[in-house]
């Protein structure tokens, strides 16, 4: 695959690891924070920890959009699909995050109408080849995926497709970055920052890490030798006592992100005063609602939406890993009573979310930890 | 929040520029190119796709300078190495 | 229920339900099919029920699956088919030309096999109780001398073999339901792999300490259930793993991972290591064999457990499906 198999080169990922033993002094512990939920998955499902020096620490930071959902927003959506006529449309990630009466699959099995879709334009479709019924699409991610259903309601508002909604849970990158930083737990020499993400907003929403916080970020892309490079970056910026933003997907990203993205995004949604993180609490202007113009394909407009507010159990402890001030296998309840089969949390749901990477890629070292005499 | 994929578009829709044929591995799906409508790729370009969506021009030329730069580090160490075992042999 | 997808639900559901109260508690090393001697004769007798949506899809439907399912769990306990029996469920109103494909379908498959289908039942349920059609085979097999599955006798050391590529099957499926709007020139790889199989034991024999279809669940979980069964570490080496490229396609744009996906023509074998390479040489020679590849080896190490490493030294624990593969965005 091109642009994909250059990228996974095995000799060239061998010197790039001998670069980054050469750069590393021995004598220092390095905490780098990889924000986005993507990376968090690229970095088990290549092996990297085992290829990087034992002195650089990877801390998972909070950017996957299904972990920071706060149940109560799930029951919301379900609670819709319980009307005969809703066509519950939603990605494969949502499909088990347990809600407070079970996740979408478990009311699929219980005969609600709730199907996967790879894209919100095959949820679009569904409602023009089901004039009779109500497609209710629950729209989650970052600034990645927040551009595509701004078009997809853009083309449904353009075509007069009034049987289509959206359930907006959308939230934005750069507070939940200042949250981690806020956090008086955190201590971070630097971050990787988010590849895709930035493909929209670029890399100035960074700049404030690098000038304020005087930490280094690197834009990341997702392949080995992407993050390895990355890493490569950000050793030489510390040792040279250097804090900037550099970007190195530029095959991807480019630096001002793109006009056209923001644009559709400006012309849906707005953000919210608030929203509430699950593990982070409330936080301000860090969520999309949609706009007043676009109020006719608003689910939390056209249907009563409970508005339930859930709190996680006591004993889970969702909140301190996705900060990363936990690692998985410290939670009280990972591998006992919350598994990738039973899910407390939704972070041994989604495939990015620490706990699911670290259950489905180490769990059997971690158990032989747990196993250990204290 | 990221599965984003490099994929060649192959064709395009005369009535519907916005949509595009693309192509990963020999598998092929409709892609929706408005996000990158100030600058409509066409087809043999490559883009990244994301949900369905085209979400930026893969710049064949900064991949080409990545692997260069990766390359290199191999040779500059390789280099170097070279130079300290003259200075080991004295 | 995510019982059905092949992986840890399916498998509690054996262990914790049927096998105490079904079998007498014996569960461990069943594999597909149980061995039976009958006056001295060794047999073997599986069953299997094939519930696929769409009913067609490139490369075969649920009548060939019925036969060359069942004829392969039999090949993989080291069992000759010998006869298979076929039960069908149908909804009313199924329409009679779709029945009659799927009927010529399962003969043509059971010519394809050597196995007759020497008899059957059919029961037709209401309009709505049942997904059109399900087919239930079960076969009889005659157990060939000088093999014994069994996965208490794998050893370090011994090596993996797989007949061919990954999947196909599971991928073209998935693309046939139409949901996801995506293309490729695929087809499942339905077959009888009994032919490869005899065509090992004639070269490996007793060498040969385990073998496994790896349907639902994939490669991952029929290797976990090894893992679990033998105590042993199984490690792959993910560049030897066969794939095509269309499965690779498809796996990197929703999110998947190959080794979890269904296969239908396709078969794990452990072998000593003194009979590996002739083993691979036997398949590759063989009709349809010629994409095979070792894959693998075990270790003491870790214990029961599935690792998969990459040509530069990275690992990951792969583990048993969850419910059925979902595809991602994140």
């Amino acid at each position: 695959m091109r642009f994909v198999d250059e990228f996974r080169d095995p000799a060239v990922i061998t010197r790039t690891c001998e670069e980054i033993r050469r750069l590393t002094d021995p004598s220092r512990h390095y905490r780098f924070m990889e924000v986005c939920g993507g990376h968090t998955h690229a970095i088990y499902r290549f092996g990297l920890r085992d290829v990087l020096p034992a002195g650089i620490e990877l801390i998972h930071g909070p950017g996957c959009p299904v972990c920071v959902l706060p149940m109560g927003r799930i029951d919301d959506g379900l609670a819709l699909a319980r009307d005969p006529r809703v066509i519950f449309a939603a990605f494969g990630d949502m499909m088990r995050v347990p809600g407070a009466h079970g996740s979408p699959l478990e009311h699929k099995a219980g005969g609600r109408d709730v199907r996967i879709v790879y894209s919100p334009t095959d949820a679009l479709k569904l409602a023009r080849s089901n004039p009779d019924r109500h497609v209710m699409f629950f729209a989650i991610g970052f600034e990645t995926t927040a551009p595509s259903t701004a078009l997809t309601l853009v083309r449904a508002k353009a075509e007069g497709i009034r049987n289509f909604s959206v359930f907006c849970n959308h939230v934005t990158i750069i507070p939940a970055i200042r949250a981690i930083l806020d956090s008086p737990d955190m201590r971070l020499d630097a971050f990787i920052g988010p590849g895709h993400v930035s493909t929209v907003i670029g890399c100035r929403p960074y700049e404030w890490v690098a000038r304020d916080e005087r930490k280094p970020i690197v834009i990341s892309g997702f392949e080995p030798l992407d993050l390895l490079q990355s890493t490569v970056m950000l050793l030489r910026q510390l040792r040279a006592g250097e804090a900037k933003v550099e970007n190195q997907y530029a095959r991807v990203v480019p630096w001002e992100g793109n006009r056209a993205a923001l644009a559709a995004m400006a012309e849906v949604f707005q953000l919210r005063p608030y929203f509430e993180w699950r593990g982070l609490g409330f936080i301000s202007q860090s969520a999309l609602r949609i706009r007043d113009e676009y109020a006719a394909w608003d689910a939390e407009r056209v249907f009563d939406i409970p508005g339930v507010r859930v709190t996680d159990p006591k004993a889970a402890q969702c909140g301190e890993v996705l900060k990363g001030v936990l690692k998985p296998v410290q939670c009280k309840l990972f591998g006992r009573e919350c598994t990738p089969e039973r899910p407390v949390g939704a972070l041994m749901v989604s495939s990015e979310g620490s706990c699911a990477a670290y259950y489905n890629y180490e769990h059997r070292k971690a158990a032989a930890a747990l196993a250990a005499p204290a | 929040m990221c599965l984003a994929i490099p994929g060649k578009i192959v064709d395009v829709a005369p009535d519907m520029p916005h949509l595009a044929l693309v192509e990963v591995a020999g598998v092929r799906r409709r892609v929706d190119l408005g996000l990158l409508q100030d600058s409509l790729p066409g087809p043999g370009d490559w883009v990244l796709i994301h949900v369905g969506f085209a979400m930026s021009r893969i710049s064949e030329e900064e991949a080409e300078a990545q692997m260069q730069t990766l390359r290199m580090l191999g040779e500059d160490a390789a280099a170097l190495e070279e130079i300290r075992g003259y200075g080991a042999g004295e | 229920m995510a019982h059905g997808a092949g992986g840890k639900a399916t498998r509690r559901l054996v262990d914790g339900l049927f096998a105490p109260l079904l079998l007498g508690g014996a569960a461990g090393g069943l594999g597909d099919a149980a061995a039976l001697d009958v006056d001295g004769t060794p047999l073997a007798i599986t069953t299997d029920a094939f519930v696929v949506t769409p009913l067609a899809f490139p490369g075969g439907s649920i009548g060939e699956l019925a036969v060359n399912g069942t004829v392969n769990d039999l090949a993989v306990a080291g069992a000759d088919a010998v006869a298979l029996v076929a039960s069908f469920v149908l909804e009313a109103g199924l329409p009679s030309d779709v029945l009659d494909a799927e009927v010529r379908a399962m003969a043509r498959a059971a010519r394809a096999a050597g196995v007759p289908i020497v008899g059957g039942d059919t029961k037709v349920v209401e309009h709505g109780k049942t997904d059109r059609m399900y087919i239930t085979t079960s076969g009889i097999g005659r157990r060939i001398s000088g093999v014994t599955v069994d996965p208490r006798s794998v050893r370090p050391g011994d090596r993996i073999l797989l007949s061919g590529p990954i999947g196909d099957h599971g991928i073209t499926i998935l693309l046939a339901r139409g949901e996801l709007d995506l293309e490729a020139e695929l087809r499942s790889d339905t077959r009888s792999v009994l032919p490869l199989v005899q065509a090992i034991i004639k070269v490996a024999g007793s060498g040969i300490r385990w073998m496994r279809d790896p349907t639902r669940g994939g490669v991952a979980t029929a290797l976990n259930e090894l893992a679990l069964d033998c105590g042993l570490g199984v490690h792959l080496s993910e560049d030897a793993v066969p794939v095509r490229e269309e499965v690779r396609g498809a796996c990197e744009l929703l999110g998947l991972d190959p080794l979890h996906i269904a296969n239908e023509g396709q078969f794990l074998a452990v072998v000593a290591p003194d009979c590996a390479d002739a083993a691979l040489g036997a398949l590759r020679a063989a009709p349809g064999g010629e994409g095979a590849a070792l894959v693998g080896e075990i270790r003491a190490e870790p214990a029961a457990a599935v690792l998969v490493a990459t040509a530069y030294g990275g690992t990951r624990i792969v583990d048993m499906l969850v419910g059925d593969p979902l595809p991602r965005i994140c």
